[in-house]
């Protein structure tokens, strides 16, 4: 699928950075023009994803064959041909997507749109705010469609930056702690990522002959040697082929204690932004001080970064680390479900509240990844998907009550159901679908992923079932104590939803529901991928079984 | 008919509530009368509709099981598994046919009754619609052939419940208790989930029909006759939930915050009774262990529930502990393995329990206005302390209110005397069968209880002479709307609907239709097979049937001997026995109980997590911080001092060492000449002497 | 100590070599003494006239008694011309120092030290 001879994942990777050129453009009174030029931008990458969905083809794999991916665009980025003792480096700029990716593409441009739309009453210094948040648009589309780990690494280091000024500029009373926070923290798991990317690139290589084209080792020894190049790769499908790791390199063989450090170094990357517990207290302060629209994205998206690395990334590149350490995943997974949870109950501010229930929802993701068979990693993609839908529309909520009222404490609501009828009804909606009700959209994820990760561990799922009740409670004790009772005195001049929280609320609403009863178009999506996915996982399994390891 | 029209009609059944619910959801307020005659000639409609489909069921298929499967998600080809799909679907047996109609003739008069009883309510439109939303995801857990559907179902009407005990959420206790019910049923639904699981992860399939033949044939959960016995007793605690069974009972009670004829449809009649109907589907799985823990479960929730309605003095709490005991019942029937008793003692049940309530709401209903009138808003109307006389003032409220009491005591002729024989005659047969006679003894004493209760309930409330004079004036009959569904739902507390003699349900064709099914699980594990407890079953049922006559008549005695010729004093009694009282007043302190330890363990436990969070975790991220602060600070003092300093010094010492110098550049040649010449001369006579 | 006067006396009218660098010598002494101690810049010229004289009576001298050729004096006249030259430019640079400092005083004259 092209357009204009540009493939459509570089359009919608870089359609964000051209608008944010565009918005740079405007002179910084025309507030007006910059918003709607960039709702436009989000709205045209809406479109762009919509495309994809139709033509995406339900029935190729990916994961570890460049063959089964979809809108592959490939392209020398960087080719120095000889560098001392080096050797050539060779770097593509090579974007592509399978099931596993489509998923987070959409999502991705859907709440980019959304959020454009929550931002609409930003005041101060509209330009820096719609430019930056393009910027971020596109690193996040770009780690989705990535598919050479050194593109990867720099999309994801791109998002880091506009995401520190998001959050330190237009945040609340103590955004230049929260924005620092999360600045290191994630910088930190970057560079356990980029140790364990150096790692394998020096355990990696490919044949590339004289027209750039590359070939696996496999393939290459049935090509014949002539006029090929051996060179260490960034790409993750050579990652993934253990045919291409060069004998008694570092990170050679299985189960090697190399392989399980790196994957763990791999692993604190991934689960920082997860965030997994221990490594999740960036998230509430980070939420709590960001603008709406940044928690929106925060929480919609960035979070599933984390998960889709480990799937994309960890699991295929070091299959046999992760049969190894899955039961300590599983066992993170079921701490953060029903941590999050307890720790949620007890909160008080409205932002903080769903911050943590978030934890207590990524664990879901964890833990059904951690299950590696297809129920359970279909549940964990389709959490993800859904806990963008879901938490972003809790974000929403909270900010509309926040632009009226400017406070979140729950405690000094009560009774807004009568005074903003309208409103109450999305936010039912949020709620039940936040704690899991057949019907909508969240219930079909979490049953999916603890019914898989059931079949594996037994008794941590049990435990993570508890959940159940304690995500119900807070939630709603929290319905309670905000929508229902006497309304205060104070807030009798609260207004309704207008009409722009309403475009911007029904549709997640809809979608939320309607993937509740018929989850179909999005789990077809990813299904073969995911089969693929479990498949590889389930080899690991076989083969360490066979050696008596585990 | 053909089996698809029947499907099809019973899908459309399903759907026109949810039709219903969509439209006056967003509808409601503009449609004139806020669209209440919409949702209820829906609802109607789907009654005549289901009417036609048992009717047609029982002529045409009395043995089949009709099913419609559709693929709701292709998993295709799994790894390990090989191929594997989600097919959902509904099915129609003689069980989920006869509860159809149960469900939509309840939800029926019930919407009828609201028509009269929730005239001018803030949320009138917006009642019916969760009305709506009840009536489909109940007929959801009926027509369910599948676990995935029946939990969907399941959560659904959890949802309805909420919505609908929370109706005046103004009211902090309305929304506490719409609360606990939702939550409280949660706590079962882990259970149920769980049993989901282990179902799911040996046979990967959550058809009943499907689990059912794959445990026939020996394939059984993790190769352990254990995991069988807990998958049961795990799909069971959604039972414990749902039907407020001991220890989950606490909900229902609070659960009257709601609208009265609510209590009646979903507390009393269709959705509590969901979790016996789990238990009759899921029967044929349940060993031998699990249905002795099934039936201990029911005894002891009949017996705890109908001790504390003796104590009772709201009608509607009185109401609703008789419905657990009653639900108690029915769970210990299935649990006894009286099948076919248990399940018939929920439709018979569902008809005069929901006659209750929909009668205690006309006498709230009258009351209410009566205190309005006098602009009294402190006497509390559901009070029966406050009540007395209303036999003259409500004559069919009264009537219709005493056969249903009599049914529920186990009056011959009435619907309940037959199904809680045979329940009883079940117990006893258990009891010869395993040796537990303790279940037939509680099943008996409870039944005593119940007489006595009710009869204590409609004596205070209907007869003597009412509280207050003044009141009386003012009180009088409900009108047709509400008291038409009374009387429907007092004729068919007879025997008459159910079975053609009156003192035994098993020629009736509700008896001949739910046919106890095979147990699946290993013989070693089974309970008492059908043929062998039928029989036991049919020996017992004369001596059940005197002595349950015998407890019945014994407890309406006492009733009457209290209350209405005041032959025993009450309050003396009370007096006397202050502390069993005061325990049965406090309903056993099981409120208290999980106020102190479970709902206030669980906040202090959050607060200590957040604490731990705030402090450990965070301080652990903090701390690292601040660490790295510190060692920067260490490190650059370091920097500033000992190698800068280095540095420094250097220049400092060619500085010094410049200043002394310097005093020898003076700028004038002479002083260099004589610099030189001495120099020259050093130079010589050091040479020299070398 | 007598005997030292007569032997110098005897010694005396016999001149050779080693009287000739005698006298060069007190007279080098003396100009470098003057160059040395003189502050005024003229004096200090007239002590560096002494010392190339003092070359001159050298260059003489070894020419006489050492070689067969007139090299020595050759050099000696080069000297003397340069000498010329060197007071022209010399006096006229003194001249310039007296009119832009109003003294000839070395000491004063430090312009260039720093």
């Amino acid at each position: 699928m092209q357009l204009m001879g540009i493939g459509v994942l570089t359009w919608l990777t870089f359609l964000p950075v051209l608008g944010m050129v565009l918005v740079l453009l405007i002179p910084k009174d025309q507030k007006d023009a910059i918003r709607w030029s960039s709702l436009i931008v989000t709205l045209i990458q809406l479109l762009l994803s919509i495309g994809i969905f139709m033509k995406f083809d339900r029935g190729m794999a990916g994961i570890n064959s460049e063959a089964g991916m979809q809108f592959v665009e490939k392209a020398t980025w960087i080719d120095i041909k000889s560098i001392a003792w080096f050797g050539r480096i060779h770097i593509d700029y090579f974007v592509g997507i399978d099931g596993l990716s489509v998923t987070m593409v959409i999502l991705t441009a859907l709440i980019s749109a959304v959020a454009i739309l929550s931002a609409w009453n930003i005041e101060k210094s509209v330009k820096g705010y719609f430019a930056l948040f393009l910027l971020l648009d596109a690193g996040m589309m770009g780690v989705f469609v990535s598919l050479d780990f050194f593109l990867f690494y720099i999309f994801w280091e791109v998002m880091l930056l506009p995401m520190y000024f998001l959050i330190g500029i237009w945040g609340g009373a103590r955004r230049e702690y929260a924005a620092i926070k999360f600045f290191l923290y994630t910088l930190f798991g970057s560079v356990l990522m980029l140790l364990a990317m150096i790692a394998l690139y020096f355990s990696v290589n490919v044949y590339i002959d004289a027209n750039g084209v590359i070939y696996s080792v496999t393939e290459a020894m049935k090509h014949g040697l002539d006029g090929l190049e051996k060179m260490y790769t960034f790409n993750m499908l050579a990652m993934m082929d253990p045919g291409n790791y060069v004998p008694g390199s570092l990170l050679a063989g299985a189960h090697t204690s190399m392989r399980y450090l790196a994957y763990v170094a791999l692993f604190i990357g991934f689960a920082i932004k997860i965030p997994c517990f221990p490594f999740h207290t960036w998230l509430p302060d980070a939420h709590v001080e960001a603008p709406t629209a940044i928690s929106v994205i925060l929480a919609g998206v960035l979070l599933k970064m984390g998960t889709y690395g480990l799937l994309r990334i960890s699991f295929p590149i070091f299959p046999d680390a992760m049969v190894h350490y899955s039961w300590m995943l599983a066992l993170l997974g079921v701490i953060s479900m029903v941590y999050g949870a307890l720790v949620a109950m007890a909160q008080t501010d409205f932002k903080k509240l769903i911050a943590y229930s978030s934890i207590s929802h990524m664990g879901v993701v964890t833990l059904g990844m951690a299950s590696m068979n297809t129920q359970g990693i279909t549940g964990a993609v389709f959490q993800m998907f859904n806990h963008g839908t879901i938490t972003a529309m809790l974000f929403l909520i909270v900010g509309v009550i926040y632009d009226r009222a400017h406070t979140r404490g729950l405690n000094e609501f009560g009774g807004l159901m009568n005074q903003m009828p309208k409103y109450s009804g999305i936010m039912v909606v949020a709620f039940f679908a936040a704690l899991g009700l057949p019907g909508l959209s969240g219930f079909i994820s979490e049953a999916f992923a603890l019914l898989g990760s059931f079949q594996t561990f037994r008794v941590l799922t049990m435990i993570a079932a508890v959940t159940i009740v304690i995500t119900a409670g807070y939630m709603l004790w929290t319905l309670q104590r905000v929508f229902l009772g006497q309304l205060p005195e104070k807030w009798k001049g609260l207004t309704d939803m207008n009409t722009r929280e309403a475009i911007m609320l029904w549709p997640l609403a809809l979608i939320v529901i309607f993937l509740g009863i018929y989850p179909s178009p999005i789990l077809d999506m990813m299904n073969t991928s995911l089969n693929a996915l479990a498949g590889i996982l389930d080899q690991a399994r076989h083969a360490t079984t066979m050696m008596g390891m585990n | 008919m053909s089996q698809e029209l029947l499907l099809n009609l019973s899908i459309v059944i399903l759907v026109l509530p949810l039709v219903g619910f969509t439209l006056m959801i967003f509808f409601g307020k503009r449609l004139p009368r806020q669209g209440d005659w919409l949702e209820t000639s829906i609802i109607a409609t789907a009654l005549i509709l289901a009417v036609t489909v048992l009717y047609q069921k029982m002529m045409l298929y009395p043995h089949e099981t009709l099913a419609l499967n559709f693929t709701w998600v292709d998993f295709h080809d799994v790894p390990g598994i090989g191929p594997m799909k989600i097919v959902l679907g509904f099915g129609i047996d003689n069980l989920a046919a006869i509860m159809l109609v149960v469900v939509t003739l309840i939800s029926t008069l019930v919407h009828f009754f609201s028509i009269g009883y929730m005239q001018g309510d803030i949320r009138y439109s917006r009642y019916f619609a969760y009305l709506g939303i009840f009536s489909f995801s109940m007929l959801m857990i009926v027509l369910a052939d599948n676990l995935f559907m029946l939990y969907v179902g399941w959560e659904l009407v959890g949802l309805s419940s909420y919505l609908l005990i929370g109706h005046w959420y103004e009211k902090q206790s309305a929304s506490n208790a719409a609360m606990k019910a939702f939550i409280v049923n949660r706590v079962g639904d882990i259970g149920f989930f769980i049993g989901i699981m282990i179902l799911f992860a040996n046979f990967h399939t959550f058809n009943l029909q499907e689990i059912f033949e794959a445990i026939h044939s020996g394939r059984i959960p993790f190769n352990s006759e254990s995991w069988l016995t807990a998958a049961g007793i795990l799909i069971f605690c959604g039972a414990i939930g749902k039907s407020a069974q001991f220890p989950l009972h606490v909900w229902l009670p609070d659960a009257m915050e709601g609208p009265t004829p609510v209590s009646a449809l979903i507390h009393a009649a269709t959705m509590v009774a969901a979790g016996v109907y789990l238990v009759a589907r899921t029967f044929p799985m349940m060993t031998a262990d699990a249905l002795m823990l099934i039936a201990y479960i029911g005894a002891i929730t009949a017996f705890i529930s109908a001790t504390i309605a003796i104590a009772q003095n709201d009608i509607k709490k009185v109401l609703a502990y008789s419905t657990i005991s009653q639900l108690g019942y029915m769970v210990m029937g299935l649990g006894v393995g009286a099948y076919t008793a248990g399940f018939f003692h929920l439709v018979t049940h569902a008809m005069f329990k929901a006659g209750l309530f929909l009668g205690s709401g006309s006498v709230i209903h009258g009351m209410h206005h009566a205190l309005h009138h006098q602009h009294d808003h402190h006497t509390d109307p559901q009070d029966i302390r406050n009540m007395g006389g209303l036999k003259s003032k409500m004559p069919v409220t009264y009537w219709t209110f005493l056969i249903y009491t009599l049914a529920i005591s186990g009056v011959p002729l009435t619907s309940g005397f037959m199904s809680k024989d045979s329940i009883l005659a079940g117990t006893l047969a258990f009891g010869s069968l395993t040796g537990q006679y303790l279940i037939p003894i509680i099943g008996f004493f409870v039944a005593g209880l119940t007489a006595f209760y009710m009869f204590r309930l409609v004596i205070l409330t209907f007869y003597g002479e009412h509280k207050d004079a003044h009141r009386a004036e003012h009180l009088h009959e409900s009108p047709k709307i509400m008291t038409v569904p009374l009387m429907i739902l007092a004729a068919l507390s007879f025997f008459i609907f159910y079975s053609s003699n009156p003192l035994d349900a098993a020629n009736g064709w509700i008896s001949k239709a739910l046919e106890r099914p095979e147990s699946v699980v290993p013989a070693s594990v089974a309970a008492a097979s059908t043929e062998v407890f039928e029989e036991e079953h049919h020996h017992a049922h004369n001596t059940a049937m005197m002595l349950s006559l015998l407890v019945a008549g014994i407890g309406i005695a006492i009733a009457f001997a209290m209350y209405h010729w005041k032959k025993i004093s009450a309050d003396k009694i009370a007096e006397t026995f202050s502390g069993p009282h005061k325990f049965l007043l406090n309903k056993w302190g099981f409120d208290d109980l999980y106020m102190g330890v479970v709902v206030n363990g669980t906040l202090a436990m959050t607060n200590m997590w957040k604490w731990f969070d705030n402090t450990i975790i965070d301080g652990a991220v903090n701390g690292a911080g601040s660490i790295t602060k510190v060692t920067s600070f260490v490190s650059g003092k370091f920097d500033s001092i000992v190698i800068d300093g280095l540095v420094n010094l250097s220049a400092y010492l060619s500085g010094f060492s410049g200043l002394v110098l310097r005093k020898f550049q003076t700028g004038k040649v002479q002083t260099y000449i004589v610099f030189v010449v001495f120099s020259v001369m050093a130079f010589y006579f050091a040479f020299r002497l070398l | 100590m007598n005997s030292f006067f007569s032997a110098f006396f005897a010694w005396l009218p016999n001149v050779q070599l080693a009287h000739f660098l005698i006298v060069s010598a007190v007279l080098f002494s003396l100009g470098l003494y003057g160059i040395m101690t003189r502050r005024n810049a003229i004096l200090v010229l007239m002590g560096v006239e002494l010392v190339l004289n003092a070359a001159n009576i050298n260059f003489i001298a070894f020419s006489r008694y050492g070689g067969a050729n007139l090299d020595g004096q050759a050099a000696a006249v080069f000297v003397i011309i340069l000498a010329a030259a060197e007071a022209a430019v010399a006096l006229a640079i003194v001249l310039n120092i007296y009119h832009r400092f109003q003294t000839v005083n070395v000491d004063e004259i430090s312009n260039l030290k720093e």
